[in-house]
């Protein structure tokens, strides 16, 4: 009796067992399948940025080249025609990144930290700036770059002195634009983060008479590292992939201060067809440095993303 | 907190001017202060050179230029030259009314937004329901489905052209196994939207994923227990109990996605690599952009925009409203 009791239950968690065992083989494969979904395009584009022109038609898309395919020439052309672009781009995002991401954190402190009323409503308008289609800001925005505030004729000097085309005034004009339209979502980052910081810290500062400069400098800026990292991740990123503003203030892909998406966007377009293994070679190289951070900063960039 | 506190000491060690005061733990604030310089020094002052700059150039941007762009578009400015302020009128908007342009661009920016955003979500909530099973390498995982994100629309666009390519690309391989297609997904204008969707979709469900990851994991472990101790199916489980709690993570990312599909004009642009997208596939965004940067029409592409603008509103308004509500402002 007792047996036979034993072996039943033994054989109810050994069909228990087997049944997790398969549901557990089925949901690895279904991530792996994912896996495949996501990394595909990437895949066939890397595998295709390797392939001569003859190669890319002959043989099949996700596969490599084969010997007699294989040239690391496409890549080269990608990187003559895109180095200007790259260069003007990291010209333009770098700045733009640090300084949104300071005047963020700045307005969340002001905001958020510091008590006086009339801070909800202000926060707001700043939070729809999120929001909004670039588009009902695009022609009042090359008006006021062309017209109003010609940076390429007002900073004549600066280009001549520095030996570059004045087309880099439309370049800095962008950077300030991607500034403005990004202090709306780096105050939103920081002041979530603000607000669950120790309140105790400032409050002991303050009692130490610590003024509201000071207090930022010595408590706040520091205890921003970690958010500091995500916000500037995200807003690199931001900035760097953008193509519409650059369109628009900088209009042509042939002008010397033209960043990489412009460049990238009118690449391996010719008139016998589109060169496939230089566009994804450029696509690539394009991508590169957002790649790199998003590989070293994964943890970064979702939590920015996230929130 | 270690950390904290030794930074806190180092704080007053640094505004040890006067330490034998700070023995009773704090000073008194100075009571003889007149009442302007008391308003001088009053938080509301001090706070103003953190916040006011920077919210004055980010609303210059963003309030007076959508303030402007409304202004120009009752104008009739089109063409090189200055804008001419002195007669304003609707002429525009009634002119995008009876445009057959406007109209098939408007549709398809509905469809793109709600198919995309649609299926966005629910597969967004299928990856964080997996990634959420306690699986092994979790993290390489979450990583890899997240990662089209970091990449812009530009870079994007290259690899699907490559993807969609009728001859050779990967999508006509993988539909030849069940003997379907070659289909020209990007030159049939019933099938370029659809994939464009699909494109997008692929880019950004790993950003949905994030989220309801993220309000998955604030959802007690008791509720997934009890629902246990019920009985319920692991499906009836997450129908039931697990996904009502969610609706914060479907508002705001519902949200966020419909931003990013109104993006999408970068990843349209690049597909061709000039103004005019696809047969088919024109939203609103492209046809703005076309309006008044190719044609320099301004005020009839400032016009579209407005109503791009008015569209978008009606999606964020109640959501910000909705936040205030909650508090989460």
């Amino acid at each position: 009796m007792t047996d036979a009791t034993t072996t039943q239950t033994e054989q109810t968690e050994q069909t228990l067992t087997d049944q997790l065992t398969i549901y557990r083989v089925a949901l690895y494969a279904v991530l792996i399948t994912l896996v495949g979904f996501f990394l595909a395009p990437i895949e066939a584009g890397l595998v295709t940025s390797f392939k001569t022109t003859a190669a890319v038609t002959e043989t099949v898309s996700y596969m490599p080249p084969g010997p007699e395919g294989f040239t690391l020439q496409k890549w080269e052309t990608a990187f003559d025609q895109l180095l200007r672009g790259l260069i003007n781009s990291f010209v333009f995002a770098a700045p733009a990144t640090v300084i949104s991401a300071l005047l963020g954190s700045m307005t969340a402190y002001g905001l958020t930290q510091i008590d006086w009323r009339g801070q909800i409503p202000l926060l707001a308008l700043l939070i729809a700036g999120i929001f909004i289609p670039y588009q009902a800001v695009l022609v009042p925005l090359s008006r006021i770059w062309s017209v109003y505030i010609p940076l390429t004729d007002l900073l004549w000097f600066v280009w001549a002195i520095l030996g570059i085309s004045d087309d880099y005034g439309r370049l800095m004009a962008l950077s300030i634009s991607h500034i403005a339209y990004g202090i709306p979502i780096c105050t939103l980052l920081f002041r979530s983060y603000y607000k669950s910081m120790d309140i105790e810290m400032i409050e002991a500062a303050r009692l130490d008479g610590a003024s509201v400069r000071k207090i930022y400098q010595r408590v706040v800026l520091p205890l921003s590292t970690p958010m500091f990292a995500v916000v500037l991740i995200y807003q690199f990123t931001q900035i760097w992939n953008d193509l519409l503003f650059a369109l628009i203030l900088l209009s042509s892909s042939s002008s010397p201060a033209a960043p990489v998406t412009l460049i990238l966007s009118g690449l391996g377009v010719a008139q016998q067809g589109t060169d496939f293994a230089l566009r994804m070679s450029g696509a690539l190289l394009t991508a590169l440095p957002t790649l790199i951070i998003y590989i070293l900063f994964g943890e970064e960039f979702a939590e920015g993303v996230a929130s | 907190m270690d950390n904290l506190f030794d930074k806190l000491r180092r704080l007053r060690a640094d505004e040890g001017d006067e330490p034998s005061v700070r023995t009773d733990g704090g000073t008194a604030t100075d009571s003889s202060r007149s009442g302007f310089r008391e308003f001088l020094g009053s938080d509301f002052v001090q706070s103003m050179p953190f916040w006011l700059p920077p919210f004055l150039l980010a609303g210059f941007f963003v309030y007076g230029a959508i303030g402007w762009n409304l202004l120009i578009s009752l104008t009739d400015s089109s063409g090189f030259g200055p804008v001419d302020y002195s007669s304003l009128d609707f002429e525009m908007y009634f002119r995008a009314f009876g445009d057959p342009a406007f109209i098939e661009a408007t549709r398809n920016t509905f469809v793109l937004l709600v198919g995309f955003i649609g299926i966005c979500l629910v597969f967004g909530l299928l990856l964080a329901i997996l990634i959420d099973r306690h699986i092994r390498f979790e993290n390489t995982f979450r990583t890899i489905y997240l990662l089209p994100m970091s990449l812009s629309f530009v870079v994007t666009a290259q690899f699907w052209l490559w993807m969609y390519n009728v001859n050779n690309g990967m999508v006509n391989a993988f539909l030849g196994l069940f003997g379907l297609g070659p289909y020209n997904f990007i030159g049939n204008p019933e099938l370029v939207l659809p994939a464009v969707i699909f494109a997008l979709i692929w880019q950004f469900s790993g950003y949905a994923m994030v989220v309801f990851l993220a309000s998955l994991r604030a959802i007690p472990q008791e509720h997934y227990e009890a629902a246990r101790v019920d009985g319920a199916s692991t499906i009836k489980m997450y129908w039931r109990v697990i996904i009502p709690q969610l609706t914060n993570a479907v508002i705001s990312a519902l949200v966020v996605l419909m931003v990013f599909g109104l993006k999408a004009f970068d990843f349209l642009y690049a597909l061709v690599g000039g103004f005019q997208p696809p047969n088919g596939s024109d939203i609103l965004p492209t046809l703005m952009v076309r309006v008044a940067f190719q044609k320099n029409q301004w005020a009839y592409g400032s016009a579209i925009a407005i109503l791009l603008f008015l569209l978008a509103l009606g999606v964020i308004a109640p959501y910000l409203y909705y936040e205030y509500k909650q508090g989460t402002i």
